[in-house]
């Protein structure tokens, strides 16, 4: 998930990669960097995924080489797009494009199956988001402070991987902001912890 | 395949532990179906438990497996006790659909008071309940309309001495001095197979089995950390609490692409 705040945004996602219900991954970085200030959250095929941030990488590096110029990120999610648009028969890939840029701030992109582009205050994706669109929805207010996005990243993360078997592992997140990038990971054992019961 | 019409036991079925033979032969001929097809009931399984383990050890055997009922991919029920004592002497650890698991412990509980009723001086030990499950497995197999479990079945025979055995929706069954259902065929078979030994100690046993599991959590997307254990003595059965194995993520620092 990524979610938008005054000066940045806060992108967060949980590290398990599967092959039926067997865990390849259990430690996987699903947050990519493209360019130094934009980045991606990638969910649904990893192989598709790889592929296609290795291309977006590639792309907004030339890019930004002839503009003479950081991209903005609404090139990234655009070009995401065409990637997932043009091959949505070939590619099982749900994109979250969220970054920095001087023209708009902080923004998020999501990309999901079909190719469609939205922008949006903050975004979910994945299999694990389908359990957290209510408490997304009921805890999200417009105008938090970074840490409070960091907080909603969490605790919402922490919900969709208690509950979704293909969702788990440790919760990694990158702050993004003008000043530069924050990496950090919050491990399995110290997630937020709520109703446990049966 | 077209569901079958028929009506369900009815509450008061419970009451009448004594059913006679005949009885339920008169229930079962006045239920309808059509003859088209044979009835089936679980052919894909819904609410389901993932791995049992069990091992023999120097007192008896104990059985381990998590407290998860998943519905698909959906961590469902968190805290579904998937290991149960029968009569004295017995565990039954099952894996796959747990609503078979049910109805099979209210079977089993039946079976055990009718035995008990009896009163002949004979009990069921745990070679007996793998028995008798076997049969019940595999003739429901051979009417295409199985219990969709991995059976665990573990205790004392009559003589006292370990007994561990597994049994199956298809009706295979095996004894060995341990056993693993479900992904723990794969994951913790290596470790059992490498450190179970018949006169391990009781601590040495449970450090084993939650060592697997732990193993399990890791690498099975359909399980939890939340955990059981059970062993059974010449002391009787005891079922533990459910408790939460401690988990390393150290190896997700500095990984990054």
């Amino acid at each position: 998930m990524a979610v938008e705040f005054d000066g940045g945004v806060v992108m967060g996602a949980d590290s398990r990669t599967t092959t039926g219900s067997y865990i390849a991954n259990r430690v996987s970085d699903k947050i990519t960097e493209l360019t130094d200030k934009i980045w991606i959250c990638r969910s649904g095929s990893a192989a598709d995924t790889q592929a296609i941030s290795d291309y977006l990488k590639y792309y907004l590096a030339m890019h930004s080489v002839e503009l003479n110029e950081e991209p903005l990120v609404r090139t990234a999610a655009a070009l995401g797009q065409q990637m997932c648009y043009s091959n949505k028969n070939a590619v099982q890939a749900g994109l979250i494009v969220a970054g920095w840029d001087r023209a708009k701030g902080g923004q998020v992109y999501n990309i999901p199956l079909g190719g469609t582009l939205v922008r949006q205050p903050f975004s979910i994706g994945g299999s694990g988001s389908t359990y957290i669109y209510g408490y997304c929805d009921a805890h999200y207010k417009p105008g938090m402070s970074k840490e409070e996005c960091l907080t909603f990243v969490h605790n919402s993360l922490a919900l969709a991987m208690a509950r979704d078997g293909s969702s788990g592992g440790v919760i990694r997140t990158v702050v993004i902001t003008k000043d530069g990038i924050e990496r950090n990971m919050v491990p399995g054992n110290r997630l937020p912890i709520f109703y446990e019961g049966p | 395949m077209e569901a079958s019409v028929g009506y369900w036991p009815v509450k008061e079925d419970k009451v009448f532990a004594l059913q006679s033979q005949q009885t339920h032969q008169m229930r079962q001929n006045y239920i309808y179906r059509p003859q088209t097809q044979p009835i089936t009931h679980t052919t894909d399984p819904i609410v389901t438990g993932t791995s049992v383990l069990g091992i023999k050890y120097k007192d008896g055997v104990m059985l381990a497996a998590d407290t998860l009922a998943s519905y698909g991919s959906l961590a469902r029920f968190r805290e579904m006790q998937r290991l149960e004592k029968v009569g004295n002497s017995t565990l039954i650890g099952a894996s796959g659909e747990i609503s078979d698991f049910q109805f099979i412990m209210e079977d089993l509980n039946k079976v055990m008071t009718q035995e008990f009723v009896r009163d002949d001086g004979y009990n069921m030990t745990a070679p007996e309940v793998y028995s008798y499950m076997s049969r019940v497995m595999y003739n429901r197999r051979s009417k295409m309309d199985p219990y969709y479990n991995a059976l665990v079945i573990g205790g004392l025979n009559a003589a006292g001495a370990p007994f561990l055995g597994y049994v199956d929706m298809y009706g295979t069954t095996y004894e060995d001095n341990q056993i693993a259902t479900g992904y723990g065929n794969y994951l913790a078979r290596p470790l059992l197979r490498k450190y179970q030994r018949n006169d391990m100690s009781e601590e040495e046993a449970k450090k084993l089995l939650e060592d697997s599991l732990r193993v399990l959590f890791y690498r099975d997307a359909r399980s939890t950390n939340k955990i059981q254990l059970a062993k059974v003595t010449k002391d009787g059965v005891v079922i533990s609490q459910s408790y939460e194995l401690e988990t390393n993520w150290d190896i997700g620092k500095g990984v990054s692409h």
